[in-house]
């Protein structure tokens, strides 16, 4: 009990301390020579006083003598009669000896080496270690605080928001005012403006109430609304809170709006990734092809390997497998796909229902195979460092770089299909077997190079949808199930023939996906994407793009 | 009805509701005893023919390829296990008057869409009902905005796909993942006894027979031929003055009660309920067993329910990882190689037979336009038509 007394006036009398203007205590003051003798002791409770005593001295000295005496590298060793606390260092074996380096305690001057026999460990036990532990972390969050790497300097001014420890004050001023990035001086600013909203004095408590509203931060909400409420604060600290919370309530709404904007975009390239190959295909063969899917897994699944053989063969590059990946996996899509159109699906044109079925068939082979060979449970496909993390834009929103590399890869991939359909002869081939078979075949365009040529093109644009999959889902044998009846939702909506009315129908869907995805729910909002599906094709049968005219299905 | 599938028929369905039973009640031991374990494998066999005679008629007559129709089995059902479901009463594991998923999710009172289901009558009537009316709207809808082929298909993959999603919801007080199960007894007779199962088989097969002979009389009145018509040219018979969506919306519906049906016998033999009958790979799944019996034959697509069936529940347990293989081959094999499956490939194989038998003078008699009639030829049209 005594002890706990003691811990409790050191704390005050350190918590005065920043106060009387920094004055740290001595180096041996009797609280510290005290507590490192109840530190060899066997009382668990003056133990863990003693590490307190310590610690609360912020001595970087004592600090590292800490996380020494948590690593069990503290011995005792007795020296003219009287117990010494020394701290180990190198071990090595002299002659039958088991000799040790040894340093002082404090100061860490060397005191020569001697016999291990000679020392006894001063023991760490569980309940010390913990209480060793936040003195070690704060250290380190200080020191984060000082780290060139911003990323790092704002995570250490996050953990101590989260703290809300008062001592820390003094280290974030002082961090603050060495910050220079936007993001990190935000968070530094919130942590102190938390910090002094729950420990500060009346007039500091509106000012970081006012402070906290100006820089929109969300995680204050909690803490003004109970300083709102409050009925021992002061008038002005309450209208302080309550105008702080109305500004963080008009940021929420527009950060929502920016981050459903966002996520309605991302899901609109990622099903427009996986539909551009779906809708080529059938636009020009009328062949649905349900082992788009498959291809895609088959493309994720290409990905995993590349990954591996970066993992085997450089693994000092392994960041750039992705870069590799994403040809590699167009092409083992479209590799299969083009055995798939002429090994089977080519003898079926003009009879769509029953490609549909084969193309199912094939799925179900393609499926069961990638599962014998890979196994029916997930595969690890890391994203390599540059896609992990996010861009923040603004207060309260981060974009992943995962998702908007997926945007930019689907736009590219538009713009690829686009290039390739109107800019080349090939594509000029497809869109004349596209509106007219029997003619363009009079005219001496071989049809069906062209049909095998663009299924493998499609399923290469599924492969690599399936590529940039894996940087946002599991990669499984039924990766394909999971997005088939999307994908082709957008080509319904879409129509026929018209790359237009894929990109429109995508980013309509997905948009409209992620708008009502809040309200109904992942589930309820699915179905009520697909009653209005059906509602739509009520006033467009053929959807968005429909063909016209004498190419219209007669 | 030809006078040689009229003998055939009747001779099937004097096998399935007489023989096989009466073999099912002899003494265990005996050489034709049927084991209750296989009579009751039958009776799912014949419930799903019964939604398999449904989808033929859709697919194979009229041409409307539907990959939704686990949705109607799973309504059928449903509308069945709940009933049941209601029956245990306060026998069940936690004695309570409600279904066990329904104490686990800590409702207290029974939702108000279970209330009539206490009653047998509403339920039979629903068993009917339920997927008549769900089949009607959605055909109402699809088939009125002229939504056709391919993209008549994969909106209803799509509505397999959502009403699978939600009947997997807790929330829908249907069970979950879990669906519904455990039954104890069927308007009051014990599910347990062999007895009972003898009597759910005879019923299953009494209603495939009917069944048939409903479907097959469709086929034969000026509708049925309507409808060959809608299959092989749709556009035509809107010319002529038909309506191809009332006709297509008629057949959608019969095929959508059929498959409630045969969900509703398939409940109570099978003795459990879960959404696993009703998404994408189920429906599809159905669809393969028509096609590999032969479309647009009836017949065949009995064959193919039992058939592949058959085979599902051999190889599932003798080689499991093979069945996903073996049905991704049957889907290819039977668009690939027997268009008109199995019934149309031994129908070729008996011609030639004779004709060989008959020698070269009884060859040009014998040379008839066989099955191959006009199944291909709607569904392959000019290519420019595409």
């Amino acid at each position: 009990m005594r002890y706990r007394l003691v811990a409790l006036l050191s704390l005050i009398a350190w918590l005065a301390a920043p106060a009387a203007g920094h004055a740290a205590p001595p180096a041996r003051s009797p609280e510290v020579a005290r507590a490192l003798a109840d530190l060899t002791g066997d009382d668990a409770d003056r133990r863990e006083a003693a590490v307190t005593v310590l610690g609360q001295t912020r001595d970087p000295k004592w600090i590292r003598f800490l996380g020494a005496l948590r690593d069990g590298s503290v011995y005792t060793r007795t020296k003219a009669g009287a117990t010494e606390l020394v701290v180990g260092g190198a071990k090595a074996t002299r002659g039958d000896q088991d000799v040790i380096d040894i340093a002082g305690a404090y100061d860490q001057e060397p005191l020569g080496t001697v016999a291990l026999t000679d020392l006894k460990e001063v023991p760490a036990d569980r309940r010390l270690r913990l209480a060793i532990k936040p003195f070690l972390d704060a250290d380190e969050t200080k020191a984060q605080l000082a780290n060139p790497d911003a990323a790092v300097r704002l995570g250490a001014a996050v953990k101590l928001g989260n703290q809300a420890d008062p001592a820390a004050v003094p280290t974030i001023e002082e961090a603050l005012r060495k910050e220079t990035d936007r993001w990190v001086r935000h968070a530094l600013t919130e942590t102190l403006g938390l910090i002094r909203l729950a420990h500060g004095s009346g007039d500091e408590r509106t000012d970081a109430a006012r402070t906290l509203g100006a820089i929109h931060s969300a995680a204050a909400r909690d803490a003004l609304g109970r300083l709102a409420a409050d009925a021992s604060a002061s008038p002005a600290e309450r209208e302080a809170a309550t105008h702080a919370i109305r500004r963080l309530e008009r940021w929420s709404l527009l950060t929502t709006t920016v981050e459903t904007l966002f996520q309605g975009a991302s899901l609109a390239s990622i099903l427009l990734l996986m539909a551009l190959g779906l809708a080529i295909v059938f636009g020009l063969m009328g062949v649905i092809n349900m082992a788009h899917g498959e291809l895609m897994a088959l493309g994720a699944y290409a990905t995993f390997v590349v990954q591996n053989w970066f993992r085997a063969a450089w693994p000092d590059r392994i960041d750039f497998y992705f870069v590799a990946a994403l040809p590699i996996s167009f092409l083992v899509a479209a590799a299969v796909g083009l055995v798939l159109e002429r090994g089977v699906i080519r003898f079926l044109y003009g009879r769509p229902l029953e490609t549909l079925l084969l193309t199912w068939g094939a799925s179900l082979i393609i499926q069961q195979g990638l599962r014998l060979w890979f196994g029916a449970a997930n595969v690890d496909v890391s994203s390599p460092s540059w896609l992990s993390g996010g861009f923040p834009v603004m207060v309260g929103v981060t974009l992943p770089y995962n998702r908007v590399f997926i945007i930019g890869l689907a736009t590219v991939s538009v713009a690829a299909t686009y290039w390739l359909l109107f800019r080349t002869s090939a594509g000029l081939r497809i869109r004349a077997v596209t509106q007219n078979r029997a003619m363009s075949s009079c005219l001496g365009v071989r049809a069906g190079v062209v049909d095998a040529t663009t299924f493998a093109f499609g399923a290469g644009l599924a492969g690599l949808a399936g590529c940039a999959l894996t940087q946002i889902g599991n990669v499984g044998p039924s990766l394909g199930q999971n997005y088939i009846v999307d994908s082709f939702m957008v080509v319904v909506t879409g129509g026929v023939g018209k790359l237009a009315g894929t990109i429109l129908a995508a980013a309509g869907l997905g948009g409209l996906t992620k708008g009502i995805e809040p309200a109904l729910g992942a589930v309820f909002g699915k179905v009520a994407i697909l009653v209005g599906v059906i509602l739509f094709l009520q006033r467009r049968p053929a959807g968005l793009f429909a063909t016209r005219g004498r190419n219209a299905e007669a | 009805m030809p006078r040689r599938e009229a003998l055939a028929v009747g001779l099937a369905a004097f096998v399935l509701v007489v023989v096989l039973p009466l073999c099912n009640a002899l003494p265990a031991d005996g050489p034709f005893s049927v084991s209750n374990f296989t009579l009751n494998l039958f009776g799912k066999f014949l419930a799903y023919a019964i939604l398999a005679l449904g989808l033929d008629l859709l697919w194979g007559y009229a041409g409307v390829l539907s990959l939704g129709h686990g949705v109607f089995f799973g309504l059928g059902a449903y509308a069945m296990g709940m009933h049941l479901m209601l029956e245990i009463g306060a026998k069940s594991v936690y004695q309570s008057a409600l279904p066990d998923f329904m104490v686990w999710n800590q409702v207290t009172a029974l939702p108000l869409f279970w209330q009539p289901f206490q009653s047998g009558a509403f339920t039979l009537a629903a068993i009917v009902l339920v997927p008549a009316l769900f089949g009607l709207a959605f055909g109402y809808l699809a088939f009125r905005s002229r939504i056709r082929g391919v993209y008549f298909s994969i909106i209803t993959q799509a509505l397999a796909l959502s009403v699978w999603l939600v009947f997997n919801r807790n929330e829908m007080n249907l069970g979950g993942t879990n669906g519904l199960a455990d039954f104890k007894t069927i308007f009051g007779f014990p599910l347990n006894q062999p007895v009972t199962q003898r009597g759910l088989y005879v019923v299953t097969a009494v209603t495939l027979v009917v069944a048939y002979l409903v479907c097959r009389w469709i086929t034969l009145t000026r509708a049925g031929k309507v409808l060959v018509a809608i299959r092989d040219s749709e556009t035509r018979v809107l010319f002529s003055g038909y309506s191809p969506a009332a006709y297509k919306l008629f057949v959608f519906v019969v095929s959508a009660i059929l498959a409630g049906l045969a969900g509703a016998l398939y409940a109570p033999q099978v003795g459990i309920v879960t959404p696993a009958k009703i998404g994408v790979l189920p429906s599809i799944e159905m669809v393969v067993w028509v096609a590999a019996g032969g479309r647009g034959t009836l017949y065949g697509s009995v064959i193919g329910a039992v058939g592949v069936n058959w085979i599902q529940s051999w190889l599932t347990t003798s080689y499991p990882d093979l069945w996903l293989l073996f049905l991704g081959g049957l889907f290819m094999g039977a668009v690939l190689f027997f268009p008109d499956g199995v019934v149309g490939a031994l129908g070729r194989l008996i011609a030639r037979a004779r004709r060989l038998l008959a020698g070269p003078r009884g060859r040009a008699s014998l040379e008839t336009p066989h099955l191959s009639r006009a199944t291909h030829g709607g569904s392959r049209p000019p290519r420019s038509e595409q």
